[in-house]
């Protein structure tokens, strides 16, 4: 039984957009959010480093980690006697620092404790954007906004990354590190683990500290001292993390444009999500071209050579007017059968929609209706 | 500029520009182009899973060089054999391994930002002094990314004092800072987006990391529209007409959808191209799209052409 995006928009609670840079994701999961709200329901659409004019539509000037509702003459649009009463529309840019720090104050058992990590250089490194913690913050804003925001549609972007499992993994990845065997022994308060690991530990420090320096060192053991009693509470978080990305009310959308390395990180992120037990429930194409007609390229280049060569009368302007059908009419069909060999890895279950390739870049109101329109009313042409 | 003077104005080019306005297929052009005029090329890729070798029907890449065809090597450069590799050549071979096999490059990586990004760039300077090929094109990663890839090693002068990690950053540093051993390429597509982003990445990339621009590539430019032909179905009978010729209401229809598509893309995309030359000071060399989402060695050899010819124009 194929999923309706209809159906997507309507029931589930958390839509998770995903897929490579460069193929609209920002905005197809504003598109979601909108089309959210349109049908009466309080929506949130979470973005990661959006295009500034994007941003600005939708009222984000900075990072907020509080969601900010969008005013609803600013999202209706002009065809008000379509939104359904009820609706809210709100946006937020991810801070991944603060929610890190928030993330750290809330497990911390003490103030002090909070503070020393806080304050832990590995900490502020690790904090930044760096090595999957974006993902990793993505989720976990995610969470807090699905616990305590009482929204009915949060739609999520993720941050262009090429594994599908870096943010999948991501809140596990923190619980890994807390997990590293160097580290552990190296916090063992036992006397008789450190006789044990000593020798080893040393040897490996000074290792180490030959390498980068022995600040460096001194940083990594004073931050993972300071998480001394805090693993417990991240990893029940990541688990809470793993069960929402598993809920049936979660879904996954991936989103792709139809150019062949755009539907190989898309067909490779399907195969990932598969593999960790996760399934594609939309696929959204963007920038598709029109068909032009039906005919065959091969035979609409062999009517333009025709034409150019006839020694009795050449049609230059005829011919080039052929070429140039052919020329689209290649990539037309060849946009179609990649996307036929995406759809068939995807399997029945996932509902495929098309967005064609627009004149203008979506940044306002007026084009993410528009773009709502075509999503929401496209069938498969094919 | 000949191409041959452009591959020698710096043996490393960095090809950067945000995800899918086509940096993979700029860097295997100006290799082909580079190799029809006498020089030798190494490709290095940092992200995994590209779809270079694709283009040249060429299996996947790993760390050891392989040649995509005569002329041109391409290799994979990971942190982590970026990281033994040098650690190897400098005499601490036990220690490498160790690093490596008790997973604490992972951790220290985590600890030192920019860690991965200095190995790897790191190693592009030794194969730079080893003159493994004339020209050294670096596939970078995506735009955001590749301004940290870029900043990493004059950031880590500051997080890292000592050691051999102080003395990789310190030579990258010496590299990417000096035109004459190192430029970047920015690729960018012609529409809003795409250019306000190369804009900002570009000023980022001259002003905080301190390394030479080159000309920008604009990817996937529509050719305009010959003059005297109309865009219209009615244009289209009529021309048939004038030539003795019959076309079919329908495929006149076909006709003027298509070439009055191209033609509005053509404006649109110029109106995009006028306003990045305006904002942005640099030199612009403009690649046709391709009419296929496959590229293969044929569109690779079309995109050469137009960039030499790009190339002869700076």
């Amino acid at each position: 039984m194929t999923v309706k995006l209809d159906e997507l928009v309507d029931e589930r609670q958390v839509l998770i957009c995903c897929g490579s840079g460069g193929v609209g994701k920002t905005t197809t999961a504003a598109v979601l959010a909108l089309e959210g709200a349109r049908r009466g329901r309080n929506t949130c659409v979470v973005t990661i480093d959006p295009a500034r004019r994007l941003a600005d539509a939708l009222g984000l000037e900075e990072l907020t980690n509080q969601p900010t509702e969008i005013d609803r003459e600013r999202w209706v649009g002009t065809d008000e006697h379509d939104v359904v009463p009820g609706g809210h529309l709100h946006a937020l840019m991810l801070d991944t620092k603060s929610t890190f720090d928030k993330l750290v104050t809330r497990n911390a058992t003490t103030d002090e404790q909070a503070q020393r990590i806080l304050h832990n250089t590995f900490y502020r490194n690790v904090s930044g954007a760096l090595g999957g913690t974006q993902e990793y913050m993505a989720m976990e804003k995610l969470h807090e906004l699905y616990d305590e925001g009482g929204f009915d549609l949060i739609v999520v972007d993720t941050p262009p990354t090429r594994h599908a499992l870096d943010f999948l993994e991501a809140p596990k990845r923190l619980t890994r590190l807390l997990d590293n065997r160097v580290f552990r022994l190296l916090m063992m308060p036992t006397r008789a683990y450190l006789k044990v690991a000593s020798v080893a530990v040393q040897t490996f420090l000074r290792t180490v500290a030959r390498v980068v320096g022995s600040e460096v060192i001194e940083d990594v053991v004073q931050f993972f001292r300071a998480f001394e009693g805090m693993e417990e509470g991240f990893r029940a978080r990541a688990q809470a993390v793993d069960r929402l990305l598993g809920d049936p009310n979660t879904a996954f959308v991936l989103i792709t444009s139809p150019r062949r390395d755009a539907l190989e990180e898309a067909t490779y992120f399907a195969d990932q999500l598969d593999a960790a037990g996760q399934s594609v429930q939309a696929l959204i194409v963007n920038r598709v071209h029109p068909s032009f007609g039906e005919e065959s390229a091969a035979g609409l280049r062999a009517t333009a050579a025709a034409l150019r060569n006839d020694p009795g009368e050449p049609a230059h302007h005829l011919a080039t007017l052929y070429d140039n059908l052919a020329d689209f009419r290649d990539v037309a069909t060849l946009e179609r059968a990649h996307l036929d060999g995406l759809r068939e890895s995807l399997g029945e279950g996932a509902a495929v929609a098309f967005v064609p390739y627009l004149a203008h870049d979506v940044y306002d109101f007026r084009a993410l209706h528009e773009v709502a329109r075509l999503l929401f009313a496209t069938m498969p042409d094919q | 500029m000949e191409v041959a003077d452009f591959c020698s104005a710096s043996h490393v080019v960095i090809v950067a520009g945000k995800g899918g306005v086509g940096k993979t297929t700029v860097t295997a052009a100006l290799a082909v182009a580079a190799v029809r005029a006498g020089r030798s090329v190494l490709i290095a890729e940092v992200e995994g899973k590209s779809g270079l070798p694709a283009m040249f029907g060429a299996p996947r890449l790993g760390y050891d060089e392989i040649d995509l065809e005569p002329g041109i090597g391409a290799r994979f450069l990971t942190p982590d054999a970026a990281l033994v590799d040098y650690l190897v050549s400098h005499g601490m071979k036990r220690i490498s391994k160790r690093l490596v096999a008790s997973g604490a490059l992972e951790v220290v990586a985590t600890a030192v930002p920019g860690m991965k990004d200095i190995l790897v760039l790191g190693k592009v300077k030794s194969i730079e002094e080893s003159r493994a090929a004339d020209l050294i094109i670096v596939d970078a990663p995506a735009a955001g990314h590749a301004i940290t890839f870029l900043l990493s090693a004059r950031g880590l002068l500051d997080a890292v004092r000592v050691g051999p990690v102080h003395k990789q950053a310190q030579d990258v540093v010496s590299l990417i800072s000096d035109p004459a051993r190192c430029q970047v390429l920015l690729v960018t597509l012609p529409e809003e987006t795409p250019v306000s982003e190369v804009i900002e990445t570009a000023f980022a990339i001259e002003d905080k990391a301190g390394v030479a621009l080159g000309p920008v590539v604009i990817n996937g430019c529509f050719a305009r529209v010959p003059a005297g032909i109309g865009t219209t179905s009615a244009a289209v009978l009529d021309d048939a007409r004038a030539c003795h010729r019959f076309v079919s209401e329908r495929e006149a229809a076909d006709l003027a959808h298509a070439i009055a598509f191209r033609e509005e893309r053509h404006q649109l995309q110029h109106a995009q191209i006028d306003r990045l030359r305006a904002e942005l000071p640099l030199p612009q060399i403009e690649l046709p799209f391709v009419f296929s989402p496959d590229i293969t060695r044929t569109q690779l050899d079309e995109l050469a052409t137009a960039l030499t010819e790009g190339i002869e124009r700076l």
